[in-house]
């Protein structure tokens, strides 16, 4: 599914977004909107002076009130079309999850006896069987089995996932499909309260409530169209003191041509397209709010595995103890995990790659491989010719080599040590009675980690790392990563503990987190994002869930939450610096024919009065569609600091906003003379 | 050599605005200092006085109240004094009780900093009057609007839960700043020869023999508290373009400096308060820069003169000297209008109206934006709302919600600087409206044409922005005008107040945000030019096309 969400504005999108700016026009509707509404109440008045022109004594402007209405008109088609585009993209994304949501039928479990019945039917607390091939009827959690999950409806990664009872393995969401193996889920959601059903709901914007920004910012776009409106009340009964008689179309021109239409027409857009934006990123915000928060993060509070290491530990090194030689010690540990499937036994060979190390791998051929035991904590190979070769724990492969009488070298227990103490494992290598050396196992960064923390930084955001390790394998990792601060020996209570102190200084604070023991932190934090592999009452307590399990998709979370808040000032700060030059054209024009000085504020040197009017208003009206694509995509976003950021976008969309305007207006006023 | 004498004056002004603001910042910070052991004493015999027994902290909505009945009080005891001033003292010219509609118009500019008058000092109020309400009202309405400024600077940078002690900061403005600086600009005025008596009206018989009334009076001590209050209500009709108020060049650039230099001081305070100085220079540089661009505008409108009498043979190199004093010229006027508009004290050593078309949209136009420097308090309170919208506007494009020194802007704060916002435009350009639609009103307006509408837009701005200064020859002493005004002056003065309170109010319980590289920042240029850019765009805009067909179009129509 990722992939046909890319491209999904497509035509179908397109002609729903401009059935639905019609739709929008229901006076109801647009009350929503105050900016808009006064437009389209401009519009209807100008409506009537065009199809009344006996009774409003408007004959002679028929064709000058026509044209003023149908800019209007457009002018408040071109903002519902901004929004019902922004609209269209979730909508056709919920549209496809509800057909993940068919009904299905499920096998509930009655008293140990299996029964049929329709999915609907089932409510929190019942437990169902779903076996091999059949689709998880519900919201719940492993409480029996294991079995491979694939959850491509949602996440849209075809890969299989593994399930099972007990552990931070055991959510699973209904609409998803078992692919082998067979388990026994209880339900853990009514019906319509499902995990599918809220993402639906989300993606369509159904439930949208605007963020308190989003609010203030209303609140500020409607006072300034009330004083807007109070300018051009007034300015009748004052223009009338010089018996300057202006006509109400063109009164209403310049209250819409002043009042911020173009925020006013983009501001809805631009939080829905915001949201839409992390949603495409494959993570589920809860709240608009949510992602707004993201973009005020003070501090950010990683685990280590799995955020910013793989997790597991990777060979770095060969150390040979005794009078072993390096290329001995690599050669014997290759040897020993030719045939190891995990990730430390490949990481040995790709050292000896990049080490320029060879060995000669006839010695493996036909050798019996030994798997890693939890009791032994060893593995390795035995050789035909009876040798065996092995690598594991320290402690492990000493007593095996006691045991088969051969002696420790004095330098191992130090070569050891000091691995243990920069944070890494050691494993041992042994051939028979003989320690060759040890393999430095070191737990890996993950590559760019430093540039984004790096960038992070920049952006004021601190990075605080938690991690179960010792203080000294913690040190080192954090050194490495480049992250500000770490928390050693964590657990998860400290995490609470942490975010609290952090909020306590009034920092906004955001974490990642899967397991059930995360979520009081994850509800603790100002952003919590749960990893949909997590478990319920994570996903439940966190505002944000990633369907690819990435937490380190946290940081570009952030971004995200950063440039929706960007978009929306540069565009105020766009629409208002527009009115100077709006200003320029049409107030000289409103008084020129009375006071034929006033052409000297005529400084656009536009062709007539009329078609200054109309031209203001025209580039007013278009403004907001060749802005569309602004609002969907949100500004160019880089991480810097503060003080960059607004320094160039002053300079493009404040200066641009005054001086953009001269030039469109002029443009257009080239065109339009040639008629009037 | 007019530049170099207002670049003295400016650059007078400059130095003062530190040791000044400094002081004023330590009568306000509430920590003890050197100046309580000289009146310390005073002021605690006034607290036991008025049964000020714990000076503790109030919430914004108590001071609010506090600072509102103490107002209510003094009204309506002025408003008894002024109808019944014939029965009173001190009333050796005999002069009669003052007409309701006019009591009104009277009481209530004095109370809310404004004095317009619509009366003549001369003929309308007894030496009483004078003395215990336009006096007496020039220290409390200057005393509440400082109180005001300070309670809102303390709002935004401290934490808390209060905004100060409204009676505490009333009397301490009483106390360590209007009173002392009173009698020392009085004493300086009085050795520069401007009168101090109570004798009544001198009859002389002149050179020709005809003879003659010279109204003197109480007039030094009304004359110093009228510009260090930016209250600017004349003892005199022709105010202080009257010899008796302002005698010469000297006395005119004292009087400059002693309305201006307090309003000028109080961004530096609230640097202090913010603990961050630059955030008060950046305010400052803001306002000054604002009122340099209005200056030069009136200055050089001047000196080019009127083109029409120019045409006539008249010497143009003198500019344009009509309704001015010859003992001040043209920069001595000019920079005096200036002040008096941007400190809205409304004090006039000339005729407004009579300034060229360009020259009165000078001192109009910092009226309409009541933040070039500003009234008493008011002005640093209007000049940080436009920071808080310009933080707003401009804050998001950093990539966070707008934060204004460590605080959260949210809809609550936003709803409150709405209220502000809208006040001013609708309370200027409505009644304007209303007096164009009305005989009523039009019946006053003594010009035909675009400066008739300067005339009425003049006299709602000079409400609206609490200055009182006139463009006289409006007959505005008729009951439509008195309660017009009346009321635009109250609504000025009241609805931005509270509302700003309520801001202070709801910034000061809020959460700290710790500042970052990720942090706008409020302290250097560029949020120096985002501030004037926020002022001029959001404040003045609105007027445009109304100042478009007043002195705009009485400019172009000179040619």
């Amino acid at each position: 599914m990722s992939a046909n969400r890319k491209s999904m504005l497509s035509s179908a999108i397109i002609s729903r977004a401009i059935r639905d700016s019609f739709i929008k026009l229901n006076p109801k509707t647009m009350a929503k909107n105050p900016v808009m509404f006064v437009v389209e109440i401009g519009t209807f008045i100008v409506l009537l002076l065009t199809l009344f022109p006996g009774y409003f004594d408007t004959k002679d402007d028929i064709g000058f009130n026509l044209t003023v209405f149908l800019i209007l008109l457009f002018t408040v088609l071109f903002a519902n079309f901004a929004e019902a585009l922004a609209e269209g993209r979730g909508k056709a994304q919920a549209d496809s999850l509800k057909n993940s949501k068919k009904e299905t039928s499920a096998n509930k479990l009655v008293g140990g006896v299996v029964k049929v019945v329709p999915s609907t039917e089932l409510r929190k607390g019942d437990v169902v069987v779903v076996a091999q091939g059949e689709m998880i009827p519900g919201d719940g959690e492993v409480i029996e089995g294991l079995a491979s999950v694939d959850e491509s409806a949602i996440t849209g990664e075809s890969a299989p996932v593994i399930k099972e009872a007990g552990g931070d393995f055991s959510s699973v969401t209904g609409g998803t499909k078992v692919v082998s193996d067979r388990i026994v889920v209880r339900i853990t959601s009514d019906p319509g309260e499902s995990f599918i059903d809220r993402m639906i709901s989300l993606v369509e914007g159904a439930k949208r409530q605007k963020t308190p920004n989003e609010l203030a910012l209303n609140t500020l776009l409607s006072s300034l169209t009330i004083i807007f409106l109070i300018v051009v009340v007034t300015l009748g009964p004052i223009a009338g003191y010089l018996d300057i008689d202006l006509q109400i179309p063109v009164l209403i021109a310049l209250l819409v041509c002043l009042i911020p239409t173009t925020i006013g027409g983009l501001l809805s857009a631009i939080g829905i397209a915001g949201m839409d934006r992390v949603t495409q990123f494959n993570v589920l915000a809860m709240s608009g709010k949510a992602v707004e928060a993201a973009g005020d993060i003070n501090t950010m509070i990683l685990d280590k595995t799995g955020t910013i290491t793989y997790g597991n530990r990777m060979a770095s090194e060969f150390l040979p103890v005794g009078n072993a030689s390096i290329q001995e010690v690599g050669a014997w540990s290759a040897i020993s995990s030719v045939r190891d499937e995990t990730p430390e036994g490949r990481s040995v060979l790709e050292l000896m790659k990049k080490q320029l190390l060879t060995f000669d791998e006839s010695i493996a051929a036909g050798s019996d491989f030994i798997e890693f035991k939890a009791e032994t904590r060893m593995s390795g190979v035995d050789l035909k010719d009876g040798r065996k070769v092995r690598k594991g724990s320290v402690d492990a492969v000493k007593k095996w080599v006691t045991a088969q009488g051969g002696s420790i070298p004095t330098d191992l227990d130090g070569g050891s040590d000091s691995i243990a103490r920069e944070g890494g494992t050691p494993l041992a290598v042994a051939v028979d009675n003989r320690i060759y050396g040890l393999i430095y196992l070191k737990d890996t960064v993950k590559p760019g980690m430093r540039e984004r923390f790096e960038q992070l930084r920049q952006m004021g955001i601190k990075t605080i790392m938690c991690t179960g390790d010792n203080p000294l394998t913690a040190a080192t990792i954090a050194r490495e990563a480049g992250v500000d601060d770490f928390v050693a020996e964590s657990k998860p209570e400290d995490k609470i503990a942490l975010i609290r102190r952090e909020q306590a200084d009034g920092k906004l604070v955001a974490m990642t987190g899967d397991g059930t023991n995360d979520a009081p932190a994850l509800a603790q934090a100002d952003v919590g994002l749960a990893m949909n592999s997590g478990t319920i009452a994570a996903k439940e307590a966190a505002n944000m869930v990633d369907l690819d399990s990435d937490p380190s998709k946290i940081i570009e979370v952030v971004s995200i939450g950063k440039q929706l808040l960007m978009t929306r000032g540069a565009l105020t700060t766009f629409s208002i610096a527009n009115d100077i030059a709006k200003y320029f054209a049409i107030i000289p024009a409103m008084f020129i024919l009375a006071i034929p000085e006033m052409k000297a504020l005529n400084i656009m040197g536009l062709g007539s009065p009329l078609s200054a009017i109309l031209s203001a208003l025209i580039f007013n009206a278009i403004i907001i569609p060749l802005l569309i694509p602004l609002a969907m995509k949100g500004v160019a976003y880089k991480p810097m600091s503060a003080s960059k950021l607004l320094s160039r976008n002053i300079v493009i969309y404040g200066l641009g906003g005054i001086i953009v305007p001269f030039i469109g207006i002029k443009l257009i006023d080239l065109v339009v003379h040639l008629w009037i | 050599m007019g530049i170099l004498q207002i670049i003295i004056v400016l650059a007078v002004l400059v130095l003062l605005v530190k040791p000044v603001g400094s002081y004023v910042y330590h009568v306000y910070s509430n920590e003890p200092n050197k100046t309580d052991r000289i009146y310390g004493w005073f002021e605690r015999f006034i607290y036991m006085l008025i049964g000020l027994k714990h000076r503790n902290g109030m919430t914004w909505k108590k001071y609010a109240l506090s600072f509102l009945l103490t107002n209510i009080i003094l009204v309506a005891v002025g408003y008894l004094i002024l109808r019944l001033q014939k029965y009173l003292p001190f009333n050796p010219s005999g002069i009669d009780n003052m007409e309701e509609t006019l009591s009104f118009n009277t009481i209530v500019s004095f109370m809310t900093n404004t004095n317009l008058q619509h009366y003549s000092g001369e003929s309308g109020v007894s030496y009483f009057t004078q003395m215990a309400v336009m006096t007496m009202m020039m220290f409390t309405s200057a005393a509440t609007g400082f109180a005001i400024a300070i309670a809102f600077v303390r709002g935004i940078t401290s934490r808390g839960e209060t905004i100060g002690n409204f009676f505490e900061d009333f009397v301490k403005s009483h106390t360590r700043i209007l009173l002392p600086a009173a009698v020392i600009v009085t004493l300086v005025l009085v050795a520069l020869q401007v009168p101090q008596t109570l004798d009544p009206t001198l009859t002389v018989t002149t050179l020709e023999g005809a003879t003659q009334s010279i109204t003197m009076g109480p007039i030094a001590a009304l004359e110093s508290i009228k510009h260090l209050g930016t209250n600017g209500g004349g003892f005199f009709g022709a105010n202080s373009a009257h010899p008796f108020e302002n005698p010469s060049p000297l006395t005119n650039v004292i009087e400059i400096l002693s309305m201006w230099v307090l309003p000028a001081s109080l961004p530096y305070v609230y640097g202090r308060f913010a603990k961050n100085r630059k955030q008060g220079w950046v305010v400052f540089s803001a306002m000054m820069t604002l009122f340099l661009l209005f200056l030069s505008l009136i200055y050089f409108s001047e000196l080019r003169g009127n083109p029409a009498i120019n045409a006539l043979g008249v010497d143009a190199s003198q500019g344009s000297m009509e309704g001015k004093e010859v003992r001040f010229g043209i920069p001595q006027s000019a920079l005096f209008s200036a002040v008096t508009t941007a400190a809205t004290t409304g004090t006039v050593n000339n005729m407004h109206d009579t300034l060229t078309p360009l020259g009165g949209l000078g001192t109009l136009g910092e009226m309409m934006l009541n933040t070039v420097f500003g009234g008493k308090g008011v002005g640093l309170v209007n000049m940080l709302m436009y920071a808080i919208l310009g933080v707003f506007l401009c804050g998001l494009m950093v990539g966070r919600t707008p934060e204004f020194l460590g605080r959260k802007i949210e809809p609550r704060e936003m709803k409150l600087i709405a209220v502000a916002i809208l006040a001013h435009p609708f309370i200027i350009l409505v009644p304007t409206a209303i007096a164009f639609l009305t005989d009523l009103g039009q019946g006053s307006i003594t010009n035909p044409g675009a400066h008739g509408i300067s005339q009425v837009l003049y006299e709602y701005t000079s409400s609206a922005a609490n200055n009182g200064s006139g463009f006289e020859g409006l007959a505005d002493n008729t009951p439509f005008w008195n309660i017009t005004t009346g009321l635009v002056m109250m609504l000025g003065r009241y609805i931005s107040i509270i509302a700003m309170l309520a801001v202070a109010g709801s910034l000061v319980r809020k959460q700290w945000v710790p500042e970052t590289v990720g942090t706008f920042r409020t302290d250097n240029k560029l949020f120096y030019g985002i501030l004037i850019g926020a002022v001029l765009i959001i404040g003045a805009l609105t007027f445009l096309p109304a100042i478009v067909l007043g002195p705009i179009a009485e400019h172009l129509k000179l040619g």
